[in-house]
């Protein structure tokens, strides 16, 4: 949708045409009304974005508890504690970190393949498209907590849907490899939808032009998509993968309902035990330090991406 | 993406066997997908609806063997530790008010980004949009102090203001600005229009679309969010209903009509909502991604 829609307003022809000279630019009036129009925005962006980033790291160099009166400067600590084999934080630390990677690359794959499959079985000219593409992304639209307490329930080894159509008893949430495949699944059944939408946006900008010359040099439909469809949405691509590895690092809620963290604390996410460690036990010092580590580590993995990506474009 | 409404108007195409075959099998795949979609969906509906002996019962019945409010009513007659009315009226307060902030701000400051010329703007911009890049999980230590010192924990201010300081509107709404035609704009400043005039007059009006797209995204990831709401709302009585339906889920235990209905009532409005802007979301959803 572009604005091509949208009406243009009533404009009022001026009465009588001003002489050249008084013609103002739109620049303003005063120079404070800019500063005006940023002003609400500005307050927000400053307490909320900008002061938080910096009191994050001040936060993470104090042994900082929230119920404590006294916040002692500890430097580094809180980062080295992490590194170090015998500390109490850096152990479950890693391996929270080792389940959301395992998350990540589980989940990243299907991802970026499945909706692209979809988008394309969506891209076809026939009737009632609009009404398939709008049945899958619904479950998108609901938040997590109503996906995971519904997939605990269908998903429950006794008298679970799931269970009673394989006619199997899976342990799907208390037992490796199971609670993986289903936080992996229900994800991608939940999120599928966003990533089929872009795809199908980038699909339908690929200029049908280049097909048909594909059709005149004899390409079949597997040489199309090798030559025109890969190639037109490589963008697209790029989005999608860093947009899908940043979602499933930041997975939270899923294994928060459906897993709680079992069996053991194997699907103990990274977040979970960062906002466990910070806003459960109020160890907040080294609870940022771990953001930290966790922004820096995705950083890195966004870089490779990208570079990934240019390298392939040359 | 008009190209999708000029494919449904394709010419019949002359129907010999192969090709109907072709036809029925592209239909066969696309509602097997929908039933992948939406049979979880309608089994929670379904579910909600039955007496609680129904619910673990085998074989399966999607449509109840004898309809049940059971699950309704033990919601609605009001629990003090799972208020499931309350939160929703929380949730659906702190989404309009989240939503409402979010429209005034990003408007306000996309329209000087997109059309003022002042000192620092460039950099400014550059400093917002480097945010978006920023994962939100780095702020979660911080904006807890901070809304602790502003007395707002446990209240819902903090569900609904710090989330609105997010850089996707500016960035969003500044992009629709830039297209639009200056000539409006100068001719009515020609005509003695100063920028409030300008902005509430004539900019605002012809933003109608993009407005109600970022109105309802904000609306949905509000009403959605899960993981600040659970560390900063405690009192039952505060909840918004995605930390809420986690409590009722823990207490009503295998209670599974009960928990379904907290389901299906969390996800009344956002679907009323998907069916009537579904437009917009998709719409804004796709943009994203290309304007990403």
């Amino acid at each position: 949708m572009s604005t091509q829609g949208i009406e243009q307003p009533h404009v009022q022809q001026p009465p009588g045409r001003k002489p050249p000279g008084s013609r103002r630019k739109p620049t303003d009036a005063s120079p404070l009304t800019p500063y005006i129009f940023m002003a609400p925005y500005l307050v927000l962006f400053l307490i909320f974005i900008v002061i938080p980033g910096v009191f994050g790291i001040w936060i993470s160099l104090h042994n900082w508890d929230y119920l404590l009166p006294g916040k002692p400067w500890v430097g580094l600590e809180n980062y080295t504690n992490l590194f170090s084999s015998n500390s109490t934080t850096g152990g479950p630390f890693w391996n929270s970190m080792e389940a959301t990677g395992k998350f990540t690359l589980y989940s990243v794959p299907l991802l970026v393949v499945i909706p692209l499959l979809v988008a394309l079985i969506l891209n076809q000219k026939i009737r009632g498209i609009q009404f398939f593409r709008a049945m899958y992304f619904a479950p998108y639209v609901l938040g997590v907590a109503v996906i995971g307490i519904l997939w605990r329930y269908l998903l429950d080894p006794n008298i679970g849907l799931v269970n009673y159509y394989l006619g199997a008893e899976i342990p799907w949430i208390t037992a490796l490899p199971w609670a993986w495949v289903s936080l992996v699944g229900v994800t991608v059944w939940w999120t599928l939808g966003f990533n089929t939408v872009i795809y199908l946006a980038g699909l339908q900008d690929i200029d049908p032009a280049l097909y048909d010359a594909a059709k005149v040099d004899g390409a079949n439909s597997w040489q199309q998509f090798l030559n025109v469809t890969l190639p037109g949405l490589r963008p697209i691509l790029l989005f999608v993968v860093t947009v899908t590895i940043l979602a499933s690092a930041n997975v939270f809620g899923q294994p928060y309902i459906i897993t709680q963290g079992a069996p053991g604390d194997e699907t103990t996410v990274a977040i979970m035990y960062i906002a466990e460690t910070g806003l459960r036990q109020f160890n907040m010092g080294a609870a940022s330090a771990m953001s930290y580590v966790l922004a820096l580590a995705l950083i890195l993995v966004s870089i490779v991406n990208f570079v990934v990506f240019r390298n392939r474009g040359d | 993406m008009a190209q999708t409404t000029a494919s449904t108007q394709e010419k019949p195409a002359r129907r010999d066997p192969a090709q109907l075959a072709k036809l029925f099998l592209r239909y066969a795949v696309l509602i097997l997908l929908t039933v992948v979609f939406i049979a979880p969906l309608l089994w929670m509906l379904s579910t909600s609806l039955k007496p609680l002996p129904q619910t673990t019962q085998f074989p399966p019945s999607w449509i109840p063997q004898e309809f049940s409010v059971q699950g309704y009513s033990t919601i609605l007659t009001t629990s003090s530790q799972t208020p499931v009315p309350r939160w929703f009226v929380n949730s659906l307060v702190a989404a309009t008010a989240h939503a409402a902030l979010v429209l005034v701000t990003a408007s306000m400051a996309a329209y000087a980004l997109a059309r003022m010329n002042f000192r620092g703007k460039n950099i400014l911009f550059a400093g917002i949009i480097a945010t978006l890049f920023v994962p939100q999980f780095v702020f979660l230590m911080p904006n807890y102090l901070i809304v602790d010192y502003f007395g707002w924990l446990d209240t819902l201010l903090a569900v609904i203001v710090p989330g609105a300081a997010g850089a996707f509107g500016v960035f969003f709404l500044r992009q629709f600005f830039l297209s639009l035609p200056k000539e409006l704009e100068e001719a009515a400043l020609i005509d003695g229009a100063n920028r409030y005039q300008i902005f509430f007059r004539i900019i605002l009006p012809l933003s109608r679309a993009p407005l109600a797209t970022l109105a309802v995204l904000s609306f949905l990831v509000n009403w959605n969010d899960f993981l600040w709401p659970v560390y900063v709302l405690f009192s039952p009585q505060n909840l918004t209903l995605p930390p809420g339906l986690s409590i009722l889920n823990e207490s009503y235990n295998v209670k599974y009509n009960v928990i379904m209905a907290g389901g299906v009532i969390a996800s009344i409005p956002v679907l009323l909502l998907y069916l009537f802007a579904q437009r917009y979301i998709i719409e804004g959803v796709s943009r994203s991604g290309l304007k990403g």
